[in-house]
């Protein structure tokens, strides 16, 4: 009899799991969709934005590798912006002192420059925690933007990197004055670093990852090594803001040294807290939200832009801790349960 | 020699001027366990009031300083009641956030009242000048710099190990809940502290305002610096912040001198290093 109910619970157990499969692509699937059809509404609403919406594509991958570090190993980090801005800096300099200007090879420097910086900066961060770490990302931010300032026969230091020129993708498509093929670009690489993404963080390794978040000591216990982990996440943080930092390189053909800077880092944190920590529809919505705003504000008047982040930022913290999409969540599951306790009655 | 010598006062200076900033940090950090970015928001709070009074009013110096630490702690103590009380005991991540967006509305509120240019705080007659030591001269102003830290951390260090209230402090510190149980009125010992934490902070930022010059982007520019002086010290240790401060302050004096064209660069290389090495600070405790 207890053979008869082990296999049933077995095969209970394969039906929850398939079921939790077809859950899991099922939201990949609508999250491709939401992807397709807001970067279609872009382009079909801003036509002449298209440099802005393409920095946000860029900005979103940074956001992205943010939250793979913040959101899914709870490494709370202030200098995410020397990965994307060490992205941003090999495709430059690929193209502006290498002659290597195909598209794809640059963004290929820059995913490796990217995730080269992310194991540098794994290797000293993670020797420390809490308040520590976080000034270890600082410094680290502030040596990599030091070290790009002064290395100006390289990266052109204060001035940016100029002079980055580009053959057409794949041969075909010209990258155009109007950013046409930058942002078709741009659109592509987020949503295959979207689909990777997704497997990843729901693979065995990104289970470990959310397990050293919640408890590294009992992660220990059961024979993983946390260290090794959040290194290897780290690297692959650093690849995808290095794809970032390579999109932006190549959709604006200049490096500014801002994208290495504390500010961008921060900025960076401050769009994946509002849209929501641990989950990758949270950072690309806070990203959107933010982005969008700053454009609005900013053109206003810059002063009362960093005002109104300020009071964004204590908004947040004290009214939607979990971020928009974390609130949008809990109150939709919310809904969901009454209803059906309601349908039950 | 002579560059020796006046890279050692300047440093001397420029690390006490460190220490009266970043002690309250790492006072307030050790008890309260709060990553607070917003520090080097008040002590810029103070910079201005200071210039305010003694350039605008023209009511001198010392008046400037005692209204700075006055009004800066007027001002922070609603800050605390409405918004740091709400992070006390949360994830990091929330009380950095919730202290960025707090310095992120001080340096807006800052421009939009005193407007973006560098604020100068005039100095006392007495202070301009030099003195006479016998060997050398040495600005009065890097004199006074250094006996205001050297107070600071007697008056402190008196507080914390000889008073009842620095017996209460040290009890807080050690175990919050524990001092509660025992009749402690830990939410009074945190506020004391919060506010002469600020206040020092004000009085630092006005005496250094020759180093570290008074302007909107003083509270983003320099909340690094503090923090990693409390990082590097071990939060809550008076010796530790006291090591920190001169070390650092030598490493950036140094460097400014004999290298400029490399600016803060080997300022973040030892920041890297020593905290590397010593991951909870040249005086932390082990948990």
């Amino acid at each position: 009899m207890s053979a008869d109910l082990k296999v049933n619970k077995a095969a209970d157990n394969a039906a929850k799991t398939e079921r939790l499969r077809a859950g899991f692509i099922q939201r990949d699937l609508i999250g491709f969709a939401v992807i397709v059809i807001v970067a279609a509404l872009g382009y079909v609403l801003f036509p002449d934005n298209l440099a802005l919406l393409t920095r946000i594509l860029a900005i979103a991958l940074l956001v992205l590798s943010l939250d793979l570090v913040t959101g899914y190993c709870g490494v709370a980090t202030l200098g995410q912006a020397a990965l994307y801005g060490s992205g941003a800096y090999a495709a430059g300099i690929l193209s502006a002192h290498y002659g290597v200007t195909d598209p794809l090879v640059m963004t290929l420097g820059g995913i490796l420059a990217g995730a080269v910086a992310g194991l540098l900066c794994s290797i000293v961060m993670l020797r420390a925690h809490g308040l520590p770490q976080l000034v270890l990302s600082i410094a680290l931010v502030y040596l990599f933007h030091e070290f790009a300032n002064k290395a100006s026969s390289w990266t052109g230091g204060s001035d940016g990197l100029s002079g980055i020129t580009l053959d057409p993708l794949f041969g075909i498509f010209e990258f155009d004055l109007f950013g046409h093929t930058a942002y078709f670009f741009g659109v592509a690489l987020l949503l295959l670093t979207f689909i990777l993404l997704r497997a990843l963080v729901r693979s065995p390794f990104g289970m470990l990852c959310r397990g050293i978040k919640e408890d590294p000591v009992r992660v220990r216990a059961l024979g993983a090594s946390p260290h090794r982990a959040l290194v290897k996440m780290y690297v692959i943080s650093g690849a995808v803001a290095g794809a970032g930092g390579a999109l932006s390189a190549v959709s604006t053909q200049v490096v500014a040294l801002d994208s290495l800077s504390f500010t961008q880092s921060a900025e960076a944190l401050v769009m994946l807290v509002l849209g929501g920590t641990g989950s990758l529809f949270g950072g690309l919505l806070g990203t959107v939200i933010f982005m969008l705003f700053e454009d609005f504000v900013s053109a206003a008047n810059p002063f009362h832009w960093l005002t109104m982040v300020g009071a964004l930022l204590i908004a947040v913290v004290l009214f939607a801790p979990k971020g928009l999409y974390g609130t949008m969540e809990s109150a939709y599951a919310r809904i969901r349960k009454r209803h059906d306790g309601e349908a039950r009655e | 020699m002579q560059t020796v010598f006046s890279i050692a006062v300047d440093a001397l200076a420029y690390g006490m001027v460190l220490f009266v900033i970043s002690i309250g940090l790492s006072v307030t950090m050790g008890l309260m366990r709060v990553v607070n970015l917003a520090h080097g928001g008040f002590a810029m709070i103070g910079g201005y009031i200071a210039s305010y009074v003694a350039r605008d009013l023209g009511l001198g110096y010392a008046l400037a300083i005692i209204a700075a630490v006055v009004f800066t702690i007027l001002i922070a103590i609603p800050i605390e009641r409405l918004l740091y009380r709400r992070i006390y005991g949360q994830p990091e991540l929330t009380q950095v956030l919730m202290t960025i967006g707090i310095t992120f509305c001080i340096i807006g509120i800052a421009n939009f009242t005193m407007g973006p240019t560098l604020k100068t705080i005039p100095l006392a007659p007495a202070l301009q000048g030099s003195a006479d030591i016998g060997f050398r001269t040495i600005p009065i102003h890097r004199l006074f710099a250094i006996v205001c830290g050297l107070a600071v951390a007697l008056g402190l260090w008196y507080a914390i190990e000889k008073t009842n209230f620095g017996i209460k402090l040290r009890a807080s510190v050690d175990n919050a809940a524990m001092a509660a149980a025992l009749g402690v009125r830990t939410e009074i010992v945190y506020a004391v502290s919060f506010a002469v934490a600020v206040g020092l902070a004000a009085l630092g930022g006005v005496v250094g305002a020759e180093f570290l010059p008074v302007e909107p982007y003083y509270a983003l520019r320099y909340m690094v610096t503090f923090l990693v002086v409390v990082s590097v010290g071990g939060a809550g240790s008076i010796p530790g912040a006291l090591a920190a401060c001169l070390l650092l302050g030598a490493i950036d004096t140094t460097g400014r001198y004999l290298m400029p064209e490399f600016g803060e660069f080997f300022f973040y290389l030892a920041v890297i290093a020593v905290i590397c090495i010593f991951p909870r600070g040249l005086a932390g405790r082990a948990k």
